[in-house]
């Protein structure tokens, strides 16, 4: 995806507003309208349900956020090979690489989760051997495969950028580093990688926000996350409004988290001019 | 600009009356979009079958309503109820004090007892001590969820909720669940089918609690909706007592599903 | 081997006409086009309107504007889904009745059009609104000063100036608009994916169906991909290449 698509998808550093000019007249009256619209839906729809909740909604909260950091983590890593590898490598592994990318991006994130999910699970009747292994125990679980989409997924779309930030490191830089006589790796090691990540900085910011939203999708293969807390809630009290507003409100309030914390650390990041 | 905006918003109220007007008539019967043996399955040409979809077709002629098969999601049934998404729930849904405050409940139109099925070299019983430390699937929503979450977890057996019952029997064979809770009669379709003989047999019937598992199953209406409420009571009095009840459910069971 | 090779490839599964399921997941496939055509095309209407909305509108309409916006980006899909699909079509029917109508059918086709596109409108806004904002200022500031209508400004100058802009924005929503019609599947509506699950489970030969609807849907975005690189050729003409 392009770096205009990821802004335009997901709230990034530039759309937090800006402290002093927040606070103008009409802002003051808009704001009081919606204080008086929270305290209505506060005040006149169903909120009983909410004691007992807390503490799920509180584990799926974390769950979540466990999903978004460990497959944003190692998708991280399982791209930087394959976009490096595209702007390097021996042909065969290019066209690799691109293809794995391709597929990945071209097909639902939905199917490829039920793919691996319910795909692989039925493979697995058919060798005993499996179970008998020591992997069974994870096999048998739902949150590997969850990892595992999230992971695969974040993966193609991130080699994807780091393919262009790669490229997009001046060549001369790399030139010079050789002539040093850097071997390779401590060429990709020193400069290739550090120039190519401070300039995906941004792009992967973005890209982990929208990461947050793929992450409900595992619930529908059973894993108990915040989406699935807030399914069990509409389902035992029959609720169709308070608990998918609930819902909305907890991620927005994971997201500006999220899109502060990556502000904080980009202004820590020294930039020189463009 | 406003004169077209204008022209678009009658244009737009015009269709939506029309919709209306259109849409009066008709009974959206909705049940879950999902296989569920033999009540509904679909088949390769995107039709429904199954004894509940005879069922359905046989009161709505009795009763002379023009019924439109609408499969929705399971977990979002109820609400497509309430906000009109649907009017009635033809989906082998249960009859407990839990969904009466929402919703209301024909006469039971079949009753069976609830089953837990497990893996063949598996040796336990279908009570909370054998289900002791075991997995058990259960789909979201049902009296089989409230039940097991009522008796197995306190006796130690943790419980994986899946949106579909399908999906629950194919993790068990998968061997990722211990066992399996749902309604006796479609696990029997699932142990006969090649998979679910393949690899599973029946544990037993689970002890009765009425408050959960219910009275049965009756076809879900909203409270407001009386008049049609009393179309289909009168109906399924009506095909219980020409026998058109016992003709298609000749076809599926050797037994009466109606129950006691 | 232990396992059986003929589970895996049974083709007959797939095939055109019952008792092969080809034919339902085709029709599958054409409805999950055509909500994302119809959403996203009522995306690109919202996304219109929002753009201009956000940038020449009054501060009240620019904040409401920024809602919408920023509760789309900030929400999962599969919640906004949710929430438009259930709370949205209650709303809009208890509106209908408060004002005298009467409730009426959305049909499930009409409600996976509008969660699409009041999604991919927000999306719409803010690729637009880059865009337009690329158009460089003379030229706008000389339709003006032609005396040119805000209606002629707006479709002589703004509009064809700031597509080759918002193109790769725009593809790029366009797949991500037939990607997202998956996730109705999680609401019931027979599109492609839950058709191919209710396939899946009714036949058990999960790897086949899924395998194949992957393949369907991969060559839409392969398709997609070959006429967006024609109309961005077009739109591109005449621009210095960037590199």
């Amino acid at each position: 995806m392009t770096d205009t698509t990821t802004h335009a998808m997901a709230l990034t550093p530039e759309d937090l507003p800006k402290a002093g000019s927040f606070f103008k007249p009409h802002r003051i009256f808009l704001m009081l309208l919606f204080a008086t619209l929270v305290f209505c839906v506060a005040w006149f729809m169903r909120w009983d349900w909410l004691p007992r909740y807390l503490p799920r909604l509180g584990s799926g909260i974390l769950v979540s956020l466990a999903m978004l950091f460990s497959t944003a983590g190692l998708g991280f890593l399982l791209a930087v090979p394959l976009g490096l590898v595209q702007v390097t490598g021996p042909w065969p592994l290019k066209w690799a690489a691109n293809w794995f990318c391709t597929i990945i991006r071209g097909t639902p994130l939905l199917l490829q989760l039920w793919l691996l999910y319910y795909g692989l699970g039925s493979l697995f009747p058919q060798f005993p051997a499996i179970r008998q292994s020591f992997l069974w125990p994870y096999l048998r679980e739902s949150w590997p495969y969850g990892v595992a989409a999230l992971t695969i997924s974040f993966a193609a779309y991130e080699g994807e950028v780091m393919r262009g930030a790669f490229a997009g490191v001046p060549a001369g830089e790399l030139e010079a580093g050789r002539a040093y006589g850097m071997s390779r790796w401590t060429l990709f090691r020193r400069i290739w990688l550090p120039r190519a990540l401070h300039r995906a900085l941004p792009t992967l910011n973005g890209e982990t926000v929208l990461q947050l939203k793929s992450t409900p999708l595992v619930a529908t293969i059973t894993v108990v996350d915040l989406y699935a807390v807030i399914s069990k809630v509409r389902q035992e009290t029959f609720l169709t409004y308070e608990p998918l507003m609930l819902l909305a409100l907890i991620y927005m309030g994971l997201t500006g988290l999220l899109v502060f914390a990556f502000k904080y650390f980009e202004n820590r990041i020294p930039t020189r001019g463009a | 600009m406003k004169n077209t905006l204008k022209i678009l918003s009658v244009a737009l109220a015009m269709g939506l009356a029309g919709a209306a007007a259109v849409a009066a008539q008709e009974v959206k019967v909705g049940f879950a979009a999902e296989p569920y043996p033999p009540f509904t399955s679909p088949d390769a040409s995107g039709n429904w079958e199954g004894w509940e979809v005879e069922f359905q077709k046989a009161i709505c002629a009795e009763a002379k309503l023009d019924c439109v098969i609408t499969p929705v999601a399971w977990d979002g049934i109820i609400p497509a109820l309430t906000t009109k998404k649907i009017d009635v729930i033809i989906g082998s849904m249960s009859i407990t004090p839990e969904r009466l405050k929402t919703i209301d409940f024909s006469d039971k139109y079949y009753n069976t007892p609830t089953a837990v099925i497990g893996p063949k070299d598996a040796k336990f019983e279908a009570t909370p001590e054998g289900l002791a430390g075991k997995t058990i699937g259960v789909q979201v929503s049902t009296i089989h969820q409230d039940y097991a979450n009522k008796y197995f977890v306190p006796a130690g057996a943790t419980v994986k909720e899946y949106q579909t019952q399908d999906e629950a029997n194919n993790d068990l064979a998968a061997g990722r669940l211990d066992a399996v809770q749902a309604d006796s009669i479609t696990l029997d379709a699932f142990l006969k089918s090649e998979q679910g003989a393949a690899c599973c047999d029946k544990k037993g019937n689970v002890k009765d609690d009425p408050a959960i598992l219910g009275a049965g199953v009756g076809v879900g209406i909203r409270k407001e909706d009386t008049e049609l409420k009393g179309k289909i009571n009168a109906a399924i009095k009506a095909i219980r007592e020409n026998g058109t009840y016992e003709a298609f459910s000749k076809k599926y069971f050797d037994f009466d599903v109606y129950g006691g | 081997m232990a396992a059986d090779p003929g589970s895996l490839v049974n083709w007959s599964l797939l095939a055109l006409s019952p008792p092969g399921w080809g034919g339902a997941l085709l029709r599958g496939f054409v409805n999950s086009l055509q909500i994302a055509v119809g959403g996203y095309s009522l995306g690109l209407v919202l996304g219109i309107g929002g753009a201009f909305g956000k940038l020449y509108g009054g501060p009240i309409l620019r904040d409401l504007m920024e809602c919408y916006t920023t509760i789309v980006r900030a929400v999962p899909e599969l919640v906004l889904i949710l929430l438009l699909y259930y709370a949205g079509t209650d709303a809009i029917n208890q509106l209908l009745t408060l004002v005298g109508f009467g409730s009426i059918d959305i049909n499930g086709l009409v409600a996976g059009i509008f969660v699409i596109g009041v999604v991919q409108g927000a999306y719409s806004t803010e690729v637009l609104r880059g865009a337009i904002k690329a158009v460089p200022a003379g030229q706008i500031e000389a339709a003006r000063a032609y005396g040119m209508s805000p209606t002629k400004v707006i479709t002589r100058v703004t509009l064809p100036a700031m597509l080759p802009y918002a193109i790769p924005g725009l593809s790029n929503l366009w797949l991500i608009a037939t990607k997202d019609t998956a996730l109705l599947a999680v609401v019931g509506f027979s599109e492609l994916t839950l058709v191919t699950r209710q396939a899946a489970g009714t036949t058990k030969s999960y790897l086949l169906f899924f395998l194949a609807a992957g393949v369907l849907y991969l060559a839409l975005t392969l398709v997609s991909n070959v006429f967006i690189k024609m109309i961005e050729r077009h739109a591109r003409r005449g621009f210095v290449e960037q590199s």
